[in-house]
């Protein structure tokens, strides 16, 4: 690379983790490019025009929910260092959700309460030990793990002796956010512990995209550029210094410092075949991703008799978290009810989404028609079980309904087999073998919106801030 | 910039980064960490604001230095001296 860096920083994706790293280093005044691929922002949580309506391609729940006014949690740090108001977001809480097992259910909501008496409740013998785990996960700070390879499984088990509970705190933990197959990092587990089940869940007001566009507005105002359709295709370096970029359309761009979200192994493969070749071990590719499906009907779920907002349920006798043998695992997943949240703006029409575990290669082998088909008969496997959980059929009521798959994601974000959570081993210091080359996002391990979001204001000021003050 | 005016420096950079916090009554000798929230990343907005605003340079090493009101102003009167004070909180 001959020209001298035209840019402090230059970032790799217009996901959330890409957005807010890009407001953070424009708010002091560096000169800071996004280059994002796609012809629209907000990643794995952007948004979709089908049939007249909008869609979120993700939102489910907005994690990390707190009142307005506490201080020093993930939602309220992170509102302070973007600059933006709690009532910018437009809130709405939750009804309840629930978790679901053959034969016992827990509901939560964003009161904690109500999950001490349903353990109470369901789990007797067994409030000692969740009082126990309650106190270590409080008292541990899991942003700066000292250990970051203990299994949360194995450390939920040692305060709690029944092996079902265990299984029941642990399903909304990995469907939200692991990585890992069966179990998720302890840190990571008691980070989304803390977001999930003792604070909670909210939809802002409209879905994402009235988020997304405060969050470009902001970068754009604070004189961040943003370049859509404007994918990197290599990423420069020379003696272990990363230089910038070169891009689909063969520009090449010089940035003092650069951050991807784009994934570890992916930035590895941006960064040349022999880097990806002596870095990327291949355990280390993410093997999870999902098949979502949206339902619109033709009137609201709760007047169909289902109240809840989330529905974590398992079916199976053993729970699985894992990339399943077929297409999906229709045995356990996720119903999630927009319509259920509190909302100054309520929903047109009714919305249901399922998710399941998916099986990426099952997925990539089918061509043409053979993917519309298995579309087709994936959602109604999913439908018939989710029907036993919803108490009514989707489809007899639905005006509209779509599914994506992980090819989709994989088409969309880039992303190795289409791994929503990324790599199951994650970098939370954020280095790569290459100077001047950071993550954030998904690989560096805090995911979802919130915890997305957290990693880009962490990795920007930890390596583009923090530096430029020597 | 006397103390005073520095003291008003600090307090309108709070306003900007930490708006929901309540300044008035601040005791000036007291940590500021112990009277409102204030982590890390906030110490690194007010040293981030500090240049922005001032040009001012705060190495890591010295952000102790600004733990209370009375130590910024000690602190920074010699690399404050002979700015103008600039208020965005007005
Ligand atoms: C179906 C589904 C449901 C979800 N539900 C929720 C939920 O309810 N709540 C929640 O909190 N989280 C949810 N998530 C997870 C959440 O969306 C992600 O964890 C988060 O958005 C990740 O953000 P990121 O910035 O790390 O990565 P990404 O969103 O993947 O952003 C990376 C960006 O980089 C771009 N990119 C990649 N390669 C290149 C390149 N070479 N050049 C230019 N640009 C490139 C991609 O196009 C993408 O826009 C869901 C995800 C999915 C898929």
């Amino acid at each position: 690379m001959s020209s001298p860096p035209t840019f402090d920083t230059i970032i790799i994706g217009a996901g959330m983790s890409g957005l807010a790293a890009g407001i953070r280093l424009a708010q002091f005044d560096q000169r800071v490019l996004i280059l994002e691929k796609h012809y629209l922002w907000g990643g794995l949580n952007s948004f979709f025009k089908r049939a007249g309506r909008r869609f979120d391609v993700g939102l489910h729940a907005l994690t990390n929910w707190v009142p307005k006014g506490t201080r020093g949690t993930p939602l309220s740090k992170l509102l302070r260092q973007l600059r933006l108001g709690y009532d910018d977001l437009k809130l709405g809480q939750q009804s309840f959700s629930e978790v679901r097992f053959p034969g016992v259910k827990l509901a939560f909501s964003n009161d904690f309460e109500l999950l001490r008496s349903e353990i109470a409740r369901a789990f007797p013998d067994q409030v000692e030990g969740f009082e126990s785990l309650v106190r270590r996960i409080d008292a541990y700070d899991a942003f700066r793990p000292s250990d970051t390879s203990l299994s949360a499984r194995s450390q939920l088990s040692q305060s709690i002796s029944d092996p079902q509970l265990v299984d029941m705190l642990l399903c909304p933990l990995l469907f939200y956010g692991s990585a890992r197959e069966d179990d998720v990092d302890w840190y990571q587990g008691v980070i989304l512990f803390k977001s999930i089940l003792q604070e909670g869940f909210a939809r802002p007001a409209g879905g994402i995209k009235p988020l997304l566009d405060l969050l470009v507005a902001r970068y754009r105002d604070l004189g961040g550029e943003l370049r859509m359709r404007s994918g990197v295709k290599e990423i420069v370096h020379e003696d272990g210094r990363c230089l910038g970029v070169r891009l689909e359309d063969g520009q090449e761009l010089a940035a003092q410092k650069v951050l991807s979200s784009a994934g570890w192994a992916e930035s590895m493969r941006l960064a040349g075949d022999d880097m990806y070749a002596r870095h990327v071990r291949p355990e280390e590719l993410g093997t999870l991703s999902f098949v979502e499906s949206i339902h619109v009907l033709d009137r609201e779920p709760a007047d169909l008799g289902f109240g809840a907002t989330i529905q974590f349920f398992n079916d199976a006798p053993e729970f699985r978290y894992r990339r399943p043998a077929g297409l999906v695992d229709t045995q356990s997943g996720v119903l999630c009810c927009p319509n259920n949240y509190a909302s100054e703006e309520p929903l047109r029409e009714g919305i249901i989404r399922t998710t399941s575990l998916a099986n990426p290669v099952a997925w990539r082998e089918l061509v043409g028609d053979a993917y519309e088909a298995a579309k087709e008969e994936v959602q109604t496997s999913i439908l018939a079980r989710a029907q036993e959980h919803l108490g009514f059929h989707p489809r007899d009521y639905s005006v509209f309904s779509d599914c994506f798959t992980p090819r989709t994601v994989e088409r969309f974000t880039g992303r190795i087999d289409g791994a929503v959570y990324g790599a199951s081993t994650k970098r939370f210091d954020g280095k790569t073998p290459l100077q001047n080359l950071h993550l954030i996002g998904t690989d560096q391990g805090l995911l979802g919106v919130t915890g997305a979001m957290l990693s880009g204001v962490s990795m920007a000021n930890r390596y583009c801030l923090k530096p430029s003050l020597r | 910039m006397t103390s005073e005016e520095i003291i008003t420096a600090i307090k309108d950079i709070i306003a900007t980064i930490a708006p929901d916090e309540e300044l008035v009554g601040l005791d000036t000798a007291v940590p500021l960490r112990d009277q409102i929230e204030l982590d890390s990343m906030d110490f690194l907005d007010i040293v981030m604001e500090l240049r922005k605003r001032y040009g001012v340079q705060v190495p890591e090493a010295e952000y102790g230095e600004l733990n209370t009101l009375d130590g910024c102003a000690r602190y920074l009167a010699p690399k404050l001296e002979g700015k103008e004070l600039k208020l965005v909180n007005a």
